[in-house]
Parts: structure tokens; sequence; C-alpha cells
């Protein structure tokens, strides 16, 4: 039988590269079906839409100019004289906040379904620095089209970390670039968001996906069905359908609700009322504000800031700490725990938003 | 060394007394009315934030007396004055004030010629004819907590003054007999000069005293209202000026400008104060087929023409932007749009018809440009919405097509 | 047989689609716009011997207008046109050598600086130079 051009190239390929090994490796993942496999979709979720902001940022690479006489200008420039640029535009600064509650709904429902426990305590951490990276990204990235909001933002967000004990002088001037938000800090955003952030986050990405793929996917404890379906095509095609709902939802809204430019960034002018950082950060900045001045003699906002930190540590150390899960036991101190830490998130979320001069 | 010490303690007495010998002259005035109560005392506390204090004039320099006395009958020697009368207050004050070689002492740019245009001022006559109804210095400025006008809590920094002389101008009761209404101030706080004096903060817009003078208050006459307004509208007041109403006016014996605007209730002016119908006030005196009454008319349809045009512009704008479209450029051609709209409406001072319809002309072909950019904007808008259409049908199918992908693929694999 | 083409087909077909309207916007935005670059910074207000002397030309500067004078004396001076009392466009008066503001008498030198009237802030003033032909205005920094 005549060999197909698509049967021809493949064998060219597959002499140089083997192909067929990784195809057999491929197709021995197999994806556990059960009642909670729907939240193993998330993590493909999260991988496609970092995958639509590599795309849309490179893209807004080529117009952005990280200067502050032109960083504003190039961003109305993009959104109001490019073909498409308001579609890229907004599609970046859309699918950043989506990605990011992506992130935190496949960070707790890996948590709520013990993913963690042995043998995935690394998958659990790196994917807990991706976290605090992709958290990173939007601050960085939040700050570049220099507008009125973003400038303030940085502002207030890098007076927190200037606030730690100890070391905050020095992470402030070393995150600003210098005493304040100006040129120096644009530029090091840039240089964070464009270079560092990226392959930092590619390594732990490629960590992460890594050993998904080399352990499986974990089944929560008690689970005793022995459903499976392959990964290559089944569980991909079906995350695909997930994929391009998305994209519609995206689409809708940067048709209807197009991300606006802002007046530029005056330093002279004086901070506008409620000023708040992103969403993401704001169970943070809230918890900061309402915090009593001082506790037992410590100042308030000090206590709260340590008390976020010695909480990241504890969640990161999460695999570590939940012994029972470790056995395969069910755990419901953490899951006590968890809901708690979601709650409180939610809780505080809202709250900013709901309660007018907090 | 035993010797050096009460020498040592000697200077040091002095040193700490010597301030009190230098700041702390004596002023039995102010310690004894300290130490009694209401109208008694409350020199003593206004005195603490008074200009004069700060000249390091006291209550000697003005009522006499001897303040390094306790006992108040040596005290109040041959030298005291006492308090003045009301109507001795002007001349109390203008000893001091008016006399140049002395001011020049303590604020060598201050006027001394207040007294002088007080008498001229109508509360100046009423005094001198024996009403001590009349407004004195201490009315306005105070007693004995005096500020400077430069000093925003005065009475008489500039957003203050509208209260100040409310204090007697808008009290019914006081002003009874006087044959003049009570409602000015009343009138100018609904007015587009308290909106920017008192709201805005501008301290530019005219308060009382900007068109009646300080000391020389008096209202204007009628034919000098336009010399007031001028001041500020220059523009308004020139073509005004050269308008045929100029003359028209004057020969009437009606207020220039206050005809129109008014005189303490300025609002902002609209399009609807030139016409043939109400509100407008052109037919009071033009009559139907008279030259005047065409050229109302001709002007209120050019200009109505020209703002319903702009606001129609201004429509498009905001509904493409509300769609998501930048339209900050047009925006922006938008503003020299307005520049011009304001221009005209400024020229209908000059009745010039000509001049109006040449303006209106630039002004509308101003506007096409905008318009066009806006109704680009719009059509941006829909080009938006059926991308998304075609993008959601795309996707629609794609979805659909790998959900029929994924079922037959399980069931491929059931039947193996 | 011919349900798993179809289905194949759909899915290859409508992939396709999808691409294609994806690939569109992305190379309309690759393909240089009409108007070169966003930097407006540095605006050409007008042309060498275009303005003769004591006359002036407005021009658009970023977001808002803006004056550039030729001097009696041939010096080319460039200023903010929006009036710091209330916005409305200052213009330049050739007997006074000075800018006018039409609305409430605001007047200002050619410095920038308030004369008289209700302005409480001078005009910003912005950088001239000559390239050749043009006369290039920029922000001083």
């Amino acid at each position: 039988m005549a060999k197909t051009p698509g049967r021809a190239v493949f064998e060219f390929l597959d002499e140089r590269f083997l192909l067929s090994d990784i195809i057999t490796f491929g197709r021995k993942k197999m994806v556990p079906e059960h009642r909670q496999s729907f939240w193993y979709f998330f993590g493909g979720i999260c991988l496609f839409l970092t995958g639509i902001q590599v795309a849309t940022g490179l893209l807004l690479l080529l117009y952005y100019t990280p200067h502050v006489d032109f960083a504003h200008e190039s961003v109305h420039f993009i959104m109001s004289q490019v073909k498409f640029g308001w579609l890229i535009r907004s599609v970046h600064s859309w699918t950043a906040n989506i990605l990011i509650g992506v992130i935190f709904v496949h960070m707790f429902s890996t948590f709520f379904l013990k993913a963690y426990r042995k043998p995935r305590e690394l998958t659990w951490m790196t994917g807990f620095f991706l976290l605090v990276m992709f958290m990173a990204f939007g601050f960085s990235g939040y700050l570049l089209p220099w507008n009125e909001l973003s400038y303030f933002a940085t502002r207030v967000g890098t007076d927190i970390a200037g606030s730690l004990p100890l070391i905050g002088k020095w992470l402030k001037t070393v995150i600003l670039g210098g005493p304040d938000v100006s040129q120096a800090t644009l530029s090091r955003f840039f240089w964070f968001h464009v270079a560092l952030l990226p392959l930092a986050a590619l390594a732990f990405i490629g960590l992460h996906v890594l050993l998904v793929q080399t352990l499986g996917m974990s089944k929560p404890v008690g689970v005793r069905e022995k459903r499976e379906i392959p990964f290559f095509p089944d569980f991909l095609l079906k995350d695909a359908v997930g994929w391009t709902l998305i994209l519609v939802l995206v689409g809708v809204l940067c048709v209807f609700l197009p991300w606006e430019v802002g007046p530029k960034a005056d330093p002279f002018a004086p901070t506008p009322l409620g000023i708040k950082p992103e969403w993401y950060f704001t169970f943070m900045f809230t918890t900061l504000k309402i915090v009593p001045p001082h506790i037992l003699g410590v100042e308030g906002e000090m206590l709260a800031i340590l008390g976020f930190l010695a909480g990241g540590l504890l969640w990161l150390l999460v695999p570590f700490l939940d012994r029972r899960a470790a056995r395969d036991e069910r755990s419901p101190v953490f899951t006590w725990a968890g809901l708690a830490v979601a709650l409180y998130i939610i809780v505080m979320t809202v709250l900013t938003y709901t309660v007018p001069k907090l | 060394m035993p010797m050096k010490k009460p020498f040592s303690r000697l200077v040091a007495a002095a040193a700490l007394f010597a301030p009190l010998v230098v700041f702390g002259q004596k002023n039995s005035c102010l310690e004894c009315h300290d130490q009694l109560e209401d109208e008694l005392k409350a020199p003593v506390t206004a005195f603490k934030g008074d200009i004069h204090g700060q000249f390091n004039l006291s209550c000697v320099d003005c009522h006499g007396g001897n303040p390094a006395e306790d006992d108040v009958d040596r005290a109040k020697d041959r030298t005291f004055k006492g308090a003045p009368k009301r109507t001795q207050v002007p001349q109390f004050c203008g000893g001091c004030h008016s006399d140049g070689a002395y001011m020049r002492r303590y604020n060598p740019g201050l006027r001394v010629d207040q007294l002088d245009q007080f008498w001229t001022s109508r509360h100046g006559q009423l005094l001198k004819g024996g009403d001590s109804k009349a407004a004195v210095c201490t009315d306005c400025h105070g007693v004995h907590g005096i500020q400077t006008a430069k000093f925003p809590k005065s009475t008489t920094f500039p957003w203050n003054i509208p209260q100040t002389c409310a204090r007697c101008h808008a009290d019914a009761e006081y002003m009874k007999g006087y044959k003049i209404p009570t409602d000015q101030i009343a009138e100018y706080q609904q007015s587009v000069h308290a909106q920017a004096l008192l709201v805005k903060k501008d301290l530019s817009a005219p308060a009382c005293n900007d068109c009646h003078g300080n000391h020389g208050a008096f209202p204007p006459e009628v034919s000098s209202v336009a010399s007031v307004c001028r001041q500020c509208h220059l523009s308004a007041g020139e073509l005004f000026a050269r308008s045929p109403h100029k003359k028209a006016f004057d020969e009437l014996g009606a207020g220039e400008c206050e005809a129109c605007h008014g005189n303490h209730k300025i609002l902002k002016p609209s399009t609807a104060m030139i016409g043939t119908d109400d509100p407008a006030v052109c037919a009071q005196c033009h009559e139907q087929g008279s030259r005047g009454f065409a050229a109302a008319a001709e002007i209120r349809t050019a200009l109505d023409g020209f703002e319903g045009a702009f606001q129609d512009v201004e429509g498009l704008l905001a509904l493409a932007e509300q769609k998501g479209v930048e339209v900050s450029d047009a925006k922006f051609k938008l503003l020299d749009v307005t520049t011009i709209l304001v221009g005209v409406k400024n020229l209908t001072h000059g009745l010039d018809v000509a001049e109006i319809r040449k303006s209106v002309g630039e002004g509308e072909t101003a506007l096409a440009g905008v318009r066009a950019a806006g109704e680009k904007a719009l059509e941006e808008a829909r080009f938006r919405r059926q991308g998304l259409v075609v993008a959601t049908v795309c996707l629609a199918f794609l979805a659909v097509a790998l959900a029929l992908k994924v079922r037959q693929m399980s069931r491929q694999r059931k039947s193996t | 047989m011919k349900r798993r083409n179809f289905v194949n087909l759909f899915l290859g077909g409508s992939l396709l689609a999808t691409v294609a309207a994806f690939l569109y916007p992305v190379v309309r935005y690759l393909l240089p716009a009409k108007q070169a670059s966003a930097a407006q910074q540095k605006v050409t207000a007008a042309k060498v011997g275009e303005l003769p002397p004591n006359s002036a030309k407005s021009f658009r500067f970023g977001s808002s207008v803006a004056v550039l004078v030729n001097t009696a004396e041939g010096q080319l001076v460039a200023l903010s046109a929006v009036c710091t009392h209330l916005t409305c466009t200052v213009r330049f008066e050739s007997d006074t050598a000075t800018l006018f503001c039409p609305c409430h008498n605001g007047r200002f030198d050619l410095g920038g600086n308030v004369l008289s009237g209700p302005p409480p802030a001078p005009l910003e003033t912005y950088r001239v130079e000559v390239a050749g032909e043009d006369i290039v205005v920029s922000r001083k920094s």
C-alpha cells in the first residue's frame, strides 16, 4: 500500500526524534474517572490560559514601550490605532485575572482532594511557588500601562512590603529600584514581567507538569472507583471543550468590557480615594486595613504581615504536616483548616468591595 | 569653687528672668479682664489672634490708659479713651489707619484712604446723617480678633465676605425702613459666581466687594454696571459696547449687563435668553416684524442648531465609548469645537448676525470632523460585535465537534 | 465508518475555522498601522519660515493644545495653550506680545507667567528645537 504523505513525514521524524517511544510512553498515562474527576481539568485550564498570556504578551511586546514618557501613550496607541490592539490587550488583561482565579480554584481543589499527599509533595510545592509567581506577574504587569490606578496601587503595595520588620526598607528599595515609584521601577517591573518571571515560571511549570505526568493523577482518599480513561487523547479532548468555552467567555468580556486605558499617572497628584490593589491581593489588603493598630503592644499591621508569611509557609509545607493524608487516611482537621482559609479569603475579598469606607 | 556658686546662680537667674523683662511687659488690662467673664473677658480671648497684637500693639495703643498699673482707677488714667461709640468707630480706627507716616512703620504697602473711601459709601453717608445702624469698621472686620483679608478665616477673606455682609443685609428685621431688598445674598448664593467662589474655591470669582467696592461700598449706578462686569468679562463688554444695544440701553436707562443677566442671581447663560419666545426678553422691546425681532430669531436658530449638533456628537462619542471603543482622540478634537461654541455664545453680545453666522459655520465644519470620527467609532463597535458572533459560532462548533469526538472515542473503547 | 469520518471532518473543519478566526486578528495586529508609532512627545509644530515674526500658531501636543510663538526678535517659544483658570484656549496678541485668554481676561507673558487676571498658575513651557526644515516641540523632562 502506498504511504500517505502524513505517514512519510511521521516516519522521517520518528527515525530522528524517536517519536514512537514518546508516544508509547504518553499512551500509558491514564486518568481516573470518578465523581471528583471534574476537578482534574483545572490544571490544564491553567496551562491553556498561561499559553494565551504568553502569546498575547508576546504580541503586546511589539508595540509597548517601557518608559514613563511612552508607556501610557503606547498602550493608548495599542487600544486606539493598532488593528485588533484593543482585543489583544483586553484578552491579556482579562485572562490574567481569570488565570489567577483558576489557579486559586486549582489549588483549593487539589488541597481538598488531598492531592498533595505522598508522593506528590513537590507537585504541591512547585504549584504554590507558581501561585506566588503568577501573583507577582499580576503585580508587575499592572504597573506597565503607567496609569493613575497602577501607579498608586504599586505605591500602596510596595509600602506594605516596606513595613516588614528589619528587611522592609531594603526590600522596598530593591523592588522599586529606588525610594519611590519611578522610571527605575517601570524598567524593573518590565524586566520581572517579561524576562525573569517567565523564565522562572517556565522552569517551575516544567517541573510541575513533569511530576504530574510521571506520578499520574491522584485519586481522593477512599475512592475505590477503578474506571480510567487515557490522557492522550481522551482527557485532553475533554479538557479542550473547557478551553473552547473559556475562549467564548473571554471574547464576550473583551468586546463588551474592554480594558480601560485610564488617565496617565501623575506622581504629584494626591492619591485617589479608595485606591485598592487588584482583587487577588484585596484579602491581604483588607486584613491590613481592619487589623487593630496595636495587639499586645506589637504593631497590628506588622503582626498581620508576619501572620501572612507564617501562614504561607505552613500552607507550603502542608504535605509534610498532614501525616494522616500521607498515610492515605482521611484528615478532617486539614479539610476544615482549608475551608477556613478559603472562607477567609472569600469574605475578605467581598468585604473590600461591599463595605464602602473600609 | 564655693565662691563661684552664688555668682553663677545670679547669672542663671538673670538669664531665666530676662525674657520676662523683654516680652513680659506688664499688661494689667489683659490680666484683669482675663479674670472677668463673658463680654468683658471676650476681648482677651479674641486678641490672641489679632493682627495688631502681632505688631506688638496692645490695648493701650487704641484705648489709652496705663497698663503698668494694677489698680483699676490708676490704670484708667487721663489718657484712657474707653470703648468708642458706634458712630465714632470710623474716626477711632482712622486715627491710625489714615495716618500714612504712622502706618508706614508697620505695613508700608497698606492703603491709608479707607476712611476717606468710607465717607463716600452709603454706610458712611448714613452714619454722617446720624444713623448708627449703618455698618462701621468693626461690623465687617471684627473688633479684637481682627485678621488681615489675606487670612482664610478672616471675616474679610473673599469667600467669607458674603456671610459678613449678610449679617445685616440679609436680616429683614434689621433692614426694615431702608427700602432695599434683603434677598441679595440669597440670590447671590444661587449664582455662578457663588458656585465658583464658595464651592470651587476659585478666589478670582467676585464677592460683594468686587462689584460694590470695599470701603466705598455703593451699589453701582445703572450706567456703570457694565463697567463693573467688564473688569473680568472684557470681551463681552467690548462686544456689547459696539452693538446697537449700547446706545439703546443707555437711552432707556436700562442696566447694560443687568437687563438680561440680573445682578445678584447671575446664572449660567443659555441660548434660551435670546429669541422671540419666553424666557427670552428680546420681544419686550422688539415687535414682531421689526429688524430686531428677526435678528433675535435668526441668532437663536443658528445657536440652537450649532449647540444641538454639538450635543448630538457628544452623545455619539459617549455611546461609542460605552460600547467599548477608544474615542479620546475624537474627544480632544471636540474640545476645539467647545472653544468655538463658547466663543459663539459670547459673540451674541455684539448682535452682529453675519459675524455669528461665520463663527457658527467654522464650528460646524470642525464638528463635522468629530462627527465622522464618532460614526467611525460606532462602526468599529458594530464590527467588534459581529466579529464576536463569528468567533463564538466557530468556537461553538468546535466545542460540539470535540464533544462528539470524545463520545465516539469512549464508545470505541467500550466496544473493543 | 461514515459516522467516524463525519466526526473527524467536523472536528477538523471547526478547528480550522477557529484557527483562522484567531489568526486573522493576529496577522492584522502585526501589520504596521498607518500612524507609525505611539511616541507623541515630540511634535513637529511647524516648518521653518512658516511663521512670520510676532505671530503664533496653535497645534496639538499630546492630549491638549499648545501654541508656538515666533517673537518679534525671531525667537521661537512654545507653551501650553490651556489657560490655568478654567481651561479655555489662550491666544497670542501681537500688539502686546502676550498670551490672552478671552474667557476672563487672563494674560500671560511669553514665559508663561501670569501677568494679570484670574489664572492661578503659569503656563507650562516646552522645548523648541529646529531639526532641518522642522520646528520640533517636546516636553522639558
